[in-house]
């Protein structure tokens, strides 16, 4: 399986870093300023926990089939 | 993941009104997803809320929505299901709004066992207005009305409603979304009576700040931590219970439901004539 795609709509985006802390791979990082940052994406087992913890809906994984 | 529910979210209203790190948003994802799963459609559903920060949640929806008064969305939602049995009615209200102002037509329509469902986002405080206790607000912390620690105890909602009659009754925390989602959706599947789902929300802006709980992030660790199963907790002492939020499937019964106790009657006048 390719890495999936975790992306994040910056617009919805609250920086509660409520993400950051339940990923169970440390796939993002997160500071007040910024928000969440996608930093080892290559790290993602598309659990998909952070989409079900985000409270804004922000956060999508699109996971990749290989050809 | 099989179900998004992003097709009842109106994407034009995003962002959320709601604080940074509230947990309604989780709840409200989890309702679009039950939603999705029980193959409910924008024309079959009608959202009836009240005020408060989680009476907000229907601007975000594009099914039918209702806003409706301060503790009477109850009333409201029973008004939309007797004029029109065929449609689904689920109530959003919050614990100031359904079990503190509302109370009310928390418990009768819970006797009646009128046909709707109710999910209950239960913070512990008045969010909307500035963080004053509620009817669920534990004893002892500190909300901006209750400046050296509430001295009245709180409810408990879930044993309040199955004691008042509902044939369904669930309690989860946020901490746990998609157990939280299976109740919603248990309770969306029932066909008859009063369903009851109360899910333990965090309010980090004024709740967590006045009682330093931390951020939003510790605040759902917390829930995690202070929840105990249902099935648990028969072996227990009730002290060790205290503080605890006692989270499964309180109650799951059949019953006949208002709508279909009410054709009875009406044959019955009908037959008289």
């Amino acid at each position: 399986m390719k890495t999936p795609k975790v992306l994040i709509d910056y617009k919805l985006c609250k920086r509660c870093g409520i993400c950051s802390h339940f990923c169970p791979k440390q796939v993002f990082v997160c500071d007040e300023l910024n928000g969440a940052q996608v930093d080892k994406e290559e790290d993602c087992i598309a659990c998909e926990k952070c989409v079900i913890m985000c409270p804004e809906m922000a956060i999508e994984i699109i996971t990749q089939k290989e050809e | 993941m099989k179900y998004t529910g992003k097709k009842f979210i109106k994407k034009d209203s995003l962002p959320f009104f709601w604080c940074a790190g509230c947990g309604n948003g989780i709840i409200l994802a989890c309702l679009v997803r039950a939603m999705e799963e029980n193959n409910f459609t924008q024309e079959n559903t009608v959202i009836v809320t009240g005020i408060g920060c989680w009476g907000k949640a229907d601007d975000y929806l594009n099914t039918h929505t209702f806003h409706g008064t301060h503790g009477r969305a109850l009333a409201i939602a029973t008004g939309i299901k007797l004029a029109k049995p065929s449609l689904e009615v689920i109530v959003l209200v919050g614990d100031g709004d359904g079990a503190t102002i509302g109370g009310n037509h928390l418990i009768h329509a819970a006797r009646r066992n009128m046909d709707i469902t109710v999910i209950m986002s239960n913070n512990l405080n008045y969010g909307m207005t500035g963080g004053q206790y509620s009817g669920t607000t534990p004893y002892g912390s500190i909300t901006s009305t209750s400046r050296y620690g509430h001295g009245e105890d709180e409810f408990n909602i879930s044993e309040l409603v199955k004691a008042a009659g509902a044939a369904y009754v669930a309690k989860e925390t946020i901490a746990n979304p998609l157990r939280l989602q299976k109740f919603i959706s248990r309770a969306l599947k029932k066909e008859n009576g009063f369903r009851f789902v109360e899910a333990m929300s965090i309010c980090p802006t004024h709740y967590g700040k006045e009682n330093r709980l931390g951020k939003a992030a510790e605040m759902i660790e917390g829930l995690k931590k202070n929840s105990l199963k249902i099935d648990l907790i028969k072996d227990r002492r009730i002290d060790e219970l205290t503080a605890k939020i006692i989270v499964g499937e309180y109650i799951d019964r059949e019953v006949d439901g208002y709508i279909k106790r009410y054709r009875e009657i009406q044959k019955k006048a009908q037959n008289k004539k």
